[in-house]
């Protein structure tokens, strides 16, 4: 073993702290944005878990808050819009033995990667799914996503889009996710708490955060007044899908943690070689 | 050529084409396939096109089965017999079922007379109450009777077709008597039907064979090259390669996922790959349109990953069960940005498997996607061949080191190839990025980062030692075709008949079509005065490419046609012998 290794095993014994799993690399969101605070959760729910850098891995697609992976020192993959939990649930399935965690926004994760969204939860890879939600496309300067109110006046839906708002956390229990939850960027270290409690569930684990976007929506600085403890943390879906569709939308905490069995891939064992399969092709 | 083409000769014949057609449900493809199974235990070459309408069940279909003493690897000119179980819709197959007046037809007259398109043919008509026949047997099936008639007719010795056979239908065991009770009756009528022209004994067997379709040949060339992730949404003509795959990586402890788009599943295999696992997908046509986003994605971040596309007609929907050669535009140049990209495109049934493995190879040591281009003929075609020679391509990557002091995922080396970090190694954690990044991967939007990370790209594949497999070049002479895919295989039939006629001509198949390759094409066709372009496709995609990528010597002629048709070898040769004796 040369030196190196040694006190690499070494290093590898030292509890890591918070502050281990932030870059050096300075975000460039807007000051006030509720991301900033979104990474200080991602780092406290790593530490807390133990977790180590080089076994996690945070996958995210584009807009505002698929920044983060670059913030971290984890692994990360920033790739195209919409496809981050393909690109997670393909890492996870290859690799069972890392942590893997999606970040994504409600245009990237509600819009253009909508399809992919159900169809995670419905699969059940145990991985986790935060979505920082502000109700706006910020990247691309203010264009409502499907999250936005029907009446929010923008440049390209002058008068409001006249459309309903998504409910992601409906749409998620109804597809199968095993763990709903919503949290709130000024609070970052509960919000760090409900990561960590999605990573340590098994299965789909989603979190959704209301992160304001203090630049197109100065308004959501008020919905730090607006929050509250959810009223209930339920194994039972119809439950949580009452509350989720009757409450104001800032009800706080898990909401819904069920018993699914994770999707797992068949075998690890190769219990063949490959020269073994064209037995079936031999006349 | 030694085949006696022109009907009335006892000389034994070296290959004959026989269509076996009828509506679906009929059990056309059955009877192809126990025939060419008895064929090849016969030792016997051949292959199994199939072709059918674009009903699920219940359409009409074809099985277009060609016996030979030696390898093929496309279907003849024309066809020597054809065996219609009934003539519903059987217009529709008028053009790929060439026939003539050397032609025999085998038809039911309770189920009508043959359309116009074959009487018009001159094909000699044989009368036979197929249907009847296999009434009179309780239990049998009319595709049963049609076995037997076409064995009879090529010479299938009885009693290997018996084994195959008994083994196709050893979970039905009420069936096997009746069958065999049928094709006995059909044989006898086939025997007789054409007596003296059957197919030469084969020559004895020099080495092992394989009945293998060009998908499973991709597959298990995926798996060979060292694939073991797999994700796929089924599309029309590839689906095969995924249920091929999906015992067979379980088997070799990979993994296979079913995902709800393609959009899906060419980002699951970028994340799987990401993870150090080498990861490939198959798709047609559309997919790989869906997909040309996010190729791009591999190209920027520089994850190696593999896509096989099995190409069908299009644009749009197309022609989904039926070939043609007409991604190549695509394939080279659909990405936005200067995106370089491999592509490979197998040019037998056989090569499939090499192709795919040799992708899997180059992906993985340029850290760049790698397109393979193989099509609906070699896709769903079966076909007896000669075991393929191991060749070595394995994956191999160049990983970095844990703990690398100053580690750079995207460092400008020589060779533009950067060690990979690997999650799971210590260290080295960095976040791959399709923004433009610099060395380290952070985004960086500089001039300079991103003219660095373009030709660093470039530099990868430019750089890479291809070496011969770029292209089979074979023969010399003033005149050369160039030629890609499952145009290759009557090309070759068309130069082996034109250098009989006292015309040499060289032969280019291409396999590797991106990155172009310019100087060992200019060494290959050094001296010609003319060349050829062969594809399946209406607008000259491949002559597009060429002329954007090389300097074609001497004078230039296209020969194309669009799917479904194949390129006819008949066709070629006598463009070849014309323009060479001007």
């Amino acid at each position: 073993m040369t030196a190196a290794t040694t006190s690499a095993t070494a290093r590898a014994t030292i509890p890591l702290t918070a502050a281990d799993f932030k870059s050096d690399y300075k975000p460039i969101w807007c000051p006030g944005c509720g991301d900033f605070s979104v990474v200080s959760s991602f780092t406290r729910a790593f530490a807390s878990l133990g977790l180590r850098p080089e076994n996690t891995a945070v996958i995210s697609g584009i807009g505002c808050s698929s920044r983060i992976p670059a913030y971290l020192t984890s692994y990360g993959f920033h790739g195209v819009h919409g496809r981050s939990l393909a690109a997670a649930a393909g890492l996870k399935l290859a690799r069972p033995d890392l942590t893997v965690v999606v970040a994504s926004g409600d245009g990237d994760g509600y819009s253009i990667g909508g399809n992919h969204f159900m169809h995670a939860c419905r699969r059940n890879v145990d991985m986790t799914y935060v979505v920082m939600d502000n109700h706006v496309y910020g990247m691309t300067k203010g264009q409502p996503s499907p999250t936005t109110e029907p009446d929010w006046d923008s440049k390209l839906s002058p008068g409001g889009t006249g459309l309903r708002t998504f409910h992601p956390l409906v749409i998620a229990l109804a597809a199968g996710a095993n763990f709903v939850a919503r949290g709130f960027s000024g609070d970052p270290k509960g919000t760090g708490e409900l990561i960590a409690e999605a990573i340590k569930t098994p299965g789909f684990s989603f979190v959704e955060i209301l992160s304001p976007c203090v630049t197109f929506r100065p308004e959501q600085r008020e919905w730090r007044k607006a929050v509250r403890e959810a009223p209930i943390n339920t194994d039972d879906p119809a439950r949580a899908a009452r509350l989720i569709m009757t409450d104001d939308g800032f009800n706080i905490g898990i909401l819904y943690r069920g018993h699914r069995e994770p999707y797992y891939r068949k075998t690890d064992k190769a219990a063949k070689q490959p020269a073994d399969l064209e037995k079936g092709f031999a006349i | 050529m030694t085949d006696s083409r022109n009907g009335s000769g006892a000389a034994a014949r070296t290959s004959i084409s026989v269509a076996i057609t009828g509506s679906g449900g009929a059990g056309v493809m059955t009877a192809g396939n126990m025939l060419l199974e008895a064929a090849a235990k016969a030792g016997w070459y051949g292959l199994m096109v199939r072709s059918s309408g674009p009903q699920i069940r219940g359409g009409e279909a074809a099985a277009l089965c060609r016996f030979a003493t030696r390898p093929v690897d496309c279907l003849d000119d024309r066809f020597d017999v054809l065996i219609a179980v009934d003539w519903e819709n059987l217009h529709r197959f008028a053009d790929e079922i060439p026939l003539d007046s050397a032609s025999l037809m085998v038809g039911d007259p309770t189920q009508g007379d043959p359309p116009e398109v074959f009487a018009k043919s001159a094909a000699r008509y044989e009368r036979l109450g197929i249907k009847g026949m296999a009434k009179a047997i309780q239990g049998s099936w009319p595709n049963m009777v049609v076995v037997g008639v076409a064995a009879g007719l090529i010479g299938l010795p009885k009693d290997v077709l018996r084994a195959v056979v008994e083994n196709m239908l050893k979970k039905s065991r009420a069936g096997l008597a009746p069958s065999l009770a049928a094709i006995d009756a059909g044989y006898e009528a086939g025997e007789t039907m054409q007596a003296g022209e059957k197919l030469a004994a084969p020559a004895p067997r020099s080495e092992s064979r394989w009945l293998i379709t060009g998908n499973q040949a991709a597959g298990y060339g995926a798996i060979r090259g060292g694939v073991r992730f797999v994700a796929a949404y089924p599309i029309t003509p590839a689906t095969e390669v995924l249920e091929w795959l999906a015992p067979a990586l379980a088997d070799v402890g990979g993994t296979l996922v079913q995902a709800e788009d393609e959009l899906a599943s060419i980002n699951m295999i970028i994340g799987a790959s990401f993870g150090g696992v080498p990861a490939l997908t198959a798709t047609a046509g559309p997919g790989l349109s869906l997909m040309t986003e996010s190729l791009g994605l591999a190209v920027a971040a520089e994850v190696p990953i593999v896509v096989i596309d099995v190409m069908r007609g299009g644009p749009s929907t197309g022609i989904p069960a039926k070939s043609e050669q007409s991604d190549v535009s695509i394939a080279v140049n659909g990405m936005h940005g200067d995106a370089p990209r491999i592509v490979v495109a197998p040019n037998s049934v056989a090569d499939c498997l090499m192709s795919t493995q040799w992708a899997v190879h180059l992906a993985e040591a340029t850290q760049s996607p790698a397109i393979v281009l193989s099509d609906q003929f070699f896709g769903q075609m079966r076909a007896v061949v000669d075991r393929p020679k191991d060749v070595s391509y394995q994956g191999a990557r160049l990983t970095a080191a844990g703990n690398t002091e100053g580690y750079k995922r995207y460092s400008l080396t020589e060779s533009g190839i950067s060690p990979m970090a690997i999650p799971g190694t210590p260290g080295i954690a960095y976040t791959a990025d399709g923004l433009t990044h610099n060395e380290r991967g952070i985004p960086s939007s500089g001039a300079k980062d991103h003219a660095v990370q373009l030709a660093k790209r470039e530099r990868k594949l430019l750089g890479h030692e291809y070496g011969d497999y770029w292209a089979d070049v074979e023969g010399d002479g003033e005149t050369a075709v160039v030629t890609f895919g499952s145009s290759t295989g009557p090309v070759r039939e068309a130069i082996a008949r034109a250098k009989a006629d006292g015309v040499p001509v060289r032969l280019v198949s291409m396999r590797l079509l991106a990155p172009a390759q310019p100087a060992k094409l200019a060494a290959a066709l050094a001296g010609v005065k003319r060349v050829l372009v062969v594809e399946q496709n209406h607008g000259g995609q491949l002559l597009r490419h060429l002329r954007s990528e090389f300097e074609i010597p001497g004078e230039v002629q296209s020969f194309r046609r669009p799917g479904p048709l194949p390129i006819r070898a008949d066709e070629v040769h006598r463009q070849l012998v014309q323009w060479s004796n001007q």
